[in-house]
């Protein structure tokens, strides 16, 4: 399984042809408290860069953007219950919605962690 | 995702251990608690004096209707012709079985418990009557209590809008000459009284202009150019109106990249939005090159006047090649605002936006003042596209901004805005030296100074530093606004500060700022001499009590 990052702070874990996709542990620190999460329902369509979800802080809201196309399989049922997973663990429990790559080559635009890590530094 | 670039990251606050004891009633000394009404009291009584009524007691809610009713008896007003017949008999019901069974909840207080309980809250508030108010953009200004004294005079204070206009002659007088002077002060053509405030005004200026690119057949035009540190109201106007915004970037300096901005108009461009005096403090200079460039690729020139206050008297928006632009009476002509509004927000029109206004208008016709309305417009104001509102404007609004202007005159106008500059130029050349401020080097500040969070120790934010200013006994400036600031604080002192106010807010803000600059960690769990320690803004937001709840559910109410 690999990982890999946008410019926008979105990070995509690849197993086969499933994407598993969620805002890195830097967004979520420019965040603050996490306050509400709105992750895409089953079934829907996306295409690389589409507003996916929204995660809303105490001051701001912010969308998410889907890093890859594909279908949602599932959201993040769990981020519904308790919206903080987003703060305490944003690159594992608190991933926001799961889906079926319909383009692996796009992976190829992406960033794999260290250079994320190097793109952070430079902000 | 996109970047909250302010630097504004509510975090729950951290629990404030050591200091004094709280006390056990929850009091602080001549800081008294109070419990929310409903929690005061109970639901079975109620003190309130009645004029002598024979056979009336003082009791229940129940007696006191009761007493109501027979108020209206005794006193012998006609029945309804509705129900014509002879009249009721003291303490007759005649509510008709539409009276109520179950009791309704309401609290129930002395009067003593009544005036405590107000006064109480009353005294937890902070208000421009009470201190300094240094919120930037908003232009926190003293009320003259003479605009209030007019406002308040009969004919003024009790005018309805319907009223035939030959009994309210004197009220359009008004209206009509307020509309002069906002038009001499500004160097424009026409205003529209009517809009309730800014945002409310910026709507109107853009369905202006947008109903005067559909008259030339130039509808099709769909951009809207926004400076970066606009208010947000700006952008949200032209979306609502219909626009797509385009952000125009700014300089290093702050202001408007006219370079860029000149490189962006074109056929689709309907117009700008600029604010001017800018967020950021600071006068843009190239106005009139700018307002040239966007005529001259067949767009308008929106400003928001919301900073009007600091070129009021010195500089005429008209002359800069603006086409519309709100006037918040709320600020730059002290009426009163936030919780004691309502707000009032002209707009002045350009020759070539004016035939497109909205109605209704106040003319002079021969002496005679006339209300222009969809029924009188007749030709002269077919353009016109619509109305922003039902009647006529906030009136006593109008009646203390004209106030306001008339007592100062045109020399007290002038003094207004260059005391204005003069107080925030003192605070920005004051406090240059503990504070960053990001555009200190770009030249003298308008109204307001800005200050950024750089400098400040590890984990210690702009936030930090309000809430030891309420600490200071003052109410905190602006913060977070504009974004393209990190840790923005923008602070307003207006022209009604004496230097011995400006001094002490200025000690106060240096003692803190150091405070945060020094890692301080009280200041992370500031104020501690408020009615309320720092709130908990994450719990409040991700569970919102929104109601007051019985902690005993009316059981009686539901059988």
């Amino acid at each position: 399984m690999s990982r890999f990052f946008t410019q926008d702070h979105e990070w995509v874990d690849v197993d086969g042809d499933v994407g598993t996709v969620g805002i890195s542990e830097y967004a979520q620190s420019q965040l603050g408290d996490v306050v509400f999460v709105d992750v895409p329902e089953a079934g829907k369509t996306l295409s690389k860069g589409d507003e996916a979800a929204v995660v809303e802080s105490v001051k701001a809201a912010s969308d998410v953007y889907s890093p890859v196309s594909g279908t949602v399989i599932e959201g993040n049922a769990a981020l519904t219950e308790d919206s903080s997973l987003v703060n305490s663990d944003a690159e594992a429990a608190g991933w926001f919605f799961k889906l079926t790559l319909s383009d692996p080559s796009e992976l190829d635009s992406l960033m794999d962690e260290a250079a994320y890590a190097t793109f952070v530094e430079g902000l | 995702m996109s970047i909250n670039q302010s630097g504004w990251r509510p975090t729950a606050p951290e629990a404030n251990t050591g200091g004094v004891p709280a006390s056990v009633t929850g009091n602080k000394a001549l800081m008294l608690e109070e419990a929310l009404i409903f929690e005061i009291g109970d639901t079975h009584t109620t003190g309130v004096d009645f004029e002598f009524l024979p056979g009336t007691g003082r009791g229940t809610i129940r007696r006191m209707v009761e007493g109501a009713v027979r108020e209206r008896a005794v006193l012998g007003k006609p029945p309804s012709t509705s129900c014509a017949g002879p009249p009721p008999r003291a303490g007759e019901d005649r509510l008709a079985g539409l009276s109520r069974t179950a009791p309704i909840g309401l609290p129930g207080l002395s009067e003593p418990e009544t005036v405590r309980h107000y006064t109480r809250l009353s005294r937890q508030n902070y208000g421009i009557d009470l201190g300094f108010f240094p919120l930037g953009s908003c232009t926190m200004k003293h009320n003259p209590r003479l605009n209030e004294k007019m406002a308040r005079l009969p004919g003024f204070s009790d005018v309805h809008p319907l009223q035939p206009v030959d009994t309210v002659q004197g009220a359009l007088e008004v209206i009509h000459q307020l509309a002069h002077w906002l038009v001499t002060l500004t160097g424009m053509t026409s205003v529209a009284m009517s809009p309730k405030a800014g945002a409310h005004g910026e709507l109107c200026g853009i369905l202006a202009i947008r109903a005067a690119l559909e008259a030339k057949g130039e509808g099709a035009r769909k951009i809207i150019l926004v400076p970066e540190s606009a208010h947000g109201t700006n952008p949200a106007t032209a979306a609502f109106a219909g626009y797509s915004v385009e952000d125009i970037p700014a300089t290093a300096e702050g202001r408007v990249d006219t370079a860029a901005l000149k490189a962006r108009l074109g056929p689709d461009v309907a117009g700008v939005m600029i604010t001017n005096p800018n967020t950021c403090g600071l006068f843009e200079r190239d106005m009139r090159e700018i307002s040239d460039a966007v005529h001259a690729a067949g767009g308008f020139v929106y400003c928001d006047g919301a900073n009007f206050n600091a070129i009021v008297g010195r500089v005429r928006p008209g002359d800069l090649g603006i086409d519309a632009m709100h006037i918040n009476l709320h600020k730059t002509f002290s009426t009163p605002h936030g919780g004691g509004g309502p707000g009032s927000g002209p707009v002045v029109f350009s020759e070539a936006l004016t035939p497109y206004a909205p109605l209704p208008f106040v003319e002079n016709r021969d002496g005679q003042f006339v209300l222009v309305e969809e029924e009188t417009a007749g030709e002269h104001h077919a353009g016109s596209f619509g109305r922003m509102v039902a009647f006529h404007g906030q009136m006593g609004m109008f009646t203390r901004a004209l106030t306001y202007i008339l007592s100062h005159g045109a020399d007290g106008l002038r003094q207004v805005s260059e005391d204005a500059v003069l107080n925030a130029n003192y605070i920005l050349r004051s406090l240059d030296d503990t504070l960053d401020a990001p555009f200190g080097p770009s030249g003298p500040c308008m109204h307001e100074a800005l200050f950024s969070d750089s400098g400040l120790a590890a984990g210690f934010s702009t936030i930090d530093i309000a809430k030891g200013l309420i600490d200071e006994g003052f109410h905190p400036m602006t913060m977070y606004f504009p974004l393209v600031v990190h840790g923005a604080m923008l602070v307003e002192p207006t022209e009604t500060e004496s230097k011995a106010a400006l001094d002490q807010f200025i000690a106060a803000l240096r003692s803190v700022a150091e405070r945060a600059k020094a890692g301080d960690p009280s200041l992370k769990t500031a104020p501690h001499f408020a009615p309320r320690a720092r709130l908990d803004e994450t719990l409040a937001a991700r569970k919102p009590v929104l109601v007051w709840k019985d902690p005993a559910p009316l059981a009686q109410a539901a059988e």
